[in-house]
């Protein structure tokens, strides 16, 4: 788990990028390009190193009209896999 | 699908995209000579490398094709002084650049310099937990004190830092070791590649071959380490598919999500395609990429599923490991479009694993890679 408070970050080395090519978002990182979906990458839109997670939540909430509680699970699963994959760290 | 246009027939069919990853084999030169080195046995020499502004319209036409990883990579791609200049287009094109380096010819100046132009990651080398194994390998003394300073640099620096080390039968057996000193040393990843016995590493199967029970315990190390440093370290592995029954899924497919350019500008679907002989290679002082990507015979010799033969083409695996390595096949079946002979269903596959056992019980003199004079 991921506590509100924490602030997470993209590590260096990982960076977002719009891919015109194919038309979506990718997350590169050390030997990996991962594709974004929409979900994906609003989340990171929104991880700037400044907000907490919980400041992450109230915008994307408010940003697409959705309840907080509903997307909290899936935000905090998204960054946690990145946190699995050394892409991600929280502090 | 499309309409068939009357040349389609010739064609095979399309099962591709843009490429994902290019492959910059920048120079052959090495300070190294690692007796399981990728490059060709026929090494380019430094007059034949193409010039700096030729890789670096290069990597502009691989940008504008779809590429978003560009690994700068040998020969050791240190060795060339516009290094910083390809890392600077790399930036300019909104590559994702990563250095694929021995370390030797880095400094901790020049990696920061490096690093100020853009440059995104470093993956070293590692050929040895210690200096007798890892220079006894590499061949260069001095060469692993050096690797460990260029290591700590790039973390110090906060570039992020792979480790590859690629195993056989002299060093998989302290993968352990390997696994301490990438957490300790603070990479983020670590590769653990078995030797693929293509090319110089061919020459060295007795000295290299590791056998079915180091592979077996390799393998059961990974796992192990893996769940343990969750979070902190990732492992990625490349298995001994001489001890496996199925192949692997090479290159994501022939043709499909990468290329390879090698010193001279000819473009490949990977790095050991040059060991089929019949293949013909475009090359980018005579021809734009996207073209090359689109169109080369090369390219176009396996890509898809129609060239395969059986028992490929009627498996159901085909789509998964899309027949396994076709210079594999090319090596021991002496036909590239053959069912790669690590396949359980290959005929050759038995005589394969005898070929391997036995070598993995034998032990050789190091041939080591040399550049010609």
């Amino acid at each position: 788990m991921i506590p509100e408070n924490d602030i997470p970050r993209l590590l260096s080395g990982c960076r977002t990028k719009y891919d015109k090519v194919r038309g979506n978002w990718v997350l590169l990182a050390p030997e990996r390009a991962i594709k974004l979906d929409d979900i994906g990458a609003a989340i990171l839109a929104e991880t700037d190193g400044v907000r907490s997670l919980g400041g992450i939540l109230d915008v994307l909430a408010e940003k697409y009209n959705a309840p907080r509680d509903q997307i909290s699970g899936d935000v905090v699963k998204f960054l946690e896999s990145l946190r699995d994959r050394r892409m991600l760290e929280v502090s | 699908m499309d309409a068939p246009t009357p040349d389609a027939r010739a064609m095979p069919t399309i099962t591709y995209g843009p490429p994902i990853a290019m492959l910059a084999e920048v120079t052959h030169r090495c300070p190294l000579s690692c007796p399981y080195c990728s490059n060709p046995i026929e090494l380019t020499k430094r007059d034949g490398e193409l010039p700096t502004e030729v890789w670096v319209d290069v990597f502009r036409q691989a940008a504008e094709l779809g590429v978003l990883q560009m690994h700068l990579s040998g020969g050791e791609p240190a060795s060339r002084r516009d290094l910083e200049d390809l890392v600077t287009a790399c930036r300019e094109y909104d590559l994702y650049s990563n250095l694929i380096t021995s370390g030797i010819g880095l400094t901790e100046k020049r990696l920061a310099g490096l690093q100020e132009r853009g440059l995104d990651h470093v993956q070293l080398s590692l050929q040895g937990v210690d200096a007798e194994m890892a220079d006894l390998i590499g061949g260069y003394k001095g060469g692993y004190s050096r690797k460990m300073d260029v290591g700590k640099w790039t973390t110090a620096l906060d570039l992020p830092l792979t480790l590859n080390a690629v195993v056989h039968e002299k060093n998989i057996d302290r993968l352990p070791e390997m696994i301490d000193l990438a957490v300790t040393i603070g990479a983020r990843r670590l590769e653990v590649a078995t030797v693929q016995f293509h090319g110089w590493a061919d020459k060295n199967r007795a000295a290299l071959m590791p056998t079915r029970e180091q592979a077996k315990l390799c393998g059961q190390r990974v796992a192990e380490a893996r769940e343990r440093l969750k979070g902190t370290l990732v492992i990625d592995y490349v298995p001994a598919d001489h001890h496996a029954d199925y192949p692997k899924p090479c290159m994501g497919g022939w043709g499909s999500t990468g290329l390879n350019v090698v010193p001279d500008g000819r473009v490949m679907p990977c790095h050991a395609a040059h060991t089929i002989p019949h293949l013909v290679f475009d090359n980018v002082k005579e021809r734009p990429l996207a073209e090359i990507w689109e169109h080369s015979s090369a390219f176009n010799a396996y890509r898809g599923f129609d060239w395969m033969q059986e028992p490929c083409r009627s498996c159901d695996r085909k789509t998964r490991d899309f027949g396994g390595c076709r210079c594999q096949a090319m090596a021991m079946a002496g036909d590239a479009a053959a069912t790669d002979p690590v396949c359980i269903k290959s005929p050759l596959h038995a005589k394969m694993q005898a070929m391997a056992q036995a070598d993995a019980q034998s032990d050789g003199e190091l041939t080591y890679r040399v550049m010609p004079k």
